[in-house]
């Protein structure tokens, strides 16, 4: 961290409005790295997509994607998390006028909806499952089943974080401040949110 | 919200540029939400298009996730208030993945 001494008795303070530390470039660092981090998490998303794209036509002895598919099942999913980022965004906003009890109202309903998108998710998977499309079936098998597998483990570790958060919001034990480390969560959310844009459009979508 | 300026110690003063201009109300986020919804609606239905309209569909999808992808980060994810820094850091990597992926597929003649 690139923090710079602050004079004493100058009528400096040591926190900005969001309680970050001062920093050199004025904007707080823990922000800074989440979207460097974000970052970096497209071209992790971007290798599976091209990933699947490539070998979404191989489809050896296994159904292809016309045959699994069931877009107005995923269609619901993505519209669940869609609606998450709505529910995530009022729980920042909450958060940043200081009202606790909604903060944790919204992000139980944001966690809620996520655990729903999931649940969607292994429904999907073990239908596909059942139609004869497994991870070792084909190329396309596999390289669908780490893409979206990979999404549904950020989801996943996105619920965890909200229900951690909501539990040490109500023991009134956040560490620095409370509306950055909700906005810091918020971020990775929407940013789950964003991937599966892209996914839902170029997986499921977009015929092969 | 209020940029906060600090006396470092090398006599500059370091701004806060996250949060620039009105904070969204709450109905901002709902509008911008519905608009989502209704252009996930759109894109579900291209599915049911005619064969002979695949190339239609197909532009409008990719529109369509581009508009859903620059709403959900302008507006949920504030970057039309933040800093330009953040942008940067996230667009860095977008570029950066969307430059090295279709070389990867160049090179297997993925769009042969």
């Amino acid at each position: 961290m690139a923090d710079i001494a602050v004079h004493e008795g100058a009528h400096a303070h040591e926190h900005d409005a969001h309680g970050a530390h001062a920093t050199s470039t004025g904007l707080s660092n823990n922000k800074l790295a989440m979207w460097l981090f974000l970052g970096t998490e497209c071209l992790l998303f971007g290798g599976l997509i091209s990933t699947y794209m490539l070998y979404r036509g191989r489809l050896g002895n296994g159904p292809g994607p016309g045959q699994v598919f069931d877009i107005p099942l995923t269609s619901i999913s993505s519209f669940i998390l869609l609606m998450s980022s709505l529910t995530m965004v009022l729980a920042v906003n909450a958060a940043k006028e200081g009202d606790d009890r909604n903060t944790r109202v919204w992000l139980s309903a944001t966690a809620l909806l996520g655990a729903l998108f999931v649940g969607g998710q292994v429904y999907e998977f073990t239908a596909f499952y059942q139609e004869g499309l497994g991870f070792t079936t084909s190329l396309f098998g596999s390289s669908f089943f780490t893409l979206t597998g990979f999404h549904g483990v950020h989801v996943s570790l996105g619920i965890i974080m909200l229900m951690a958060l909501v539990g040490i919001i109500t023991r009134s034990k956040v560490p620095g401040d409370k509306a950055e480390v909700v906005e810091l969560i918020g971020l990775y959310w929407h940013f789950v949110d964003v991937v599966w844009v892209v996914i839902f459009t170029l997986v499921y979508l977009i015929p092969a | 919200m209020s940029a906060v300026t600090e006396h470092t110690d090398h006599g500059t003063e370091a701004h806060d540029h996250a949060d620039h201009g009105s904070h969204p109300t709450t109905l901002t986020f709902v509008k911008v939400a519905i608009i989502l919804a209704v252009i996930t609606a759109l894109e579900t239905s291209t599915y049911w298009w005619v064969e002979d309209a695949h190339t239609v569909a197909m532009i409008t999808l990719f529109i369509c996730m581009a508009i859903k992808f620059v709403m959900i980060l302008l507006w949920f994810m504030h970057l039309k208030w933040d800093s330009k820094l953040f942008s940067l850091m996230f667009y860095i990597g977008v570029g950066l993945a969307i430059a090295v992926y279709i070389v990867a597929l160049m090179t297997f003649h993925f769009f042969a």
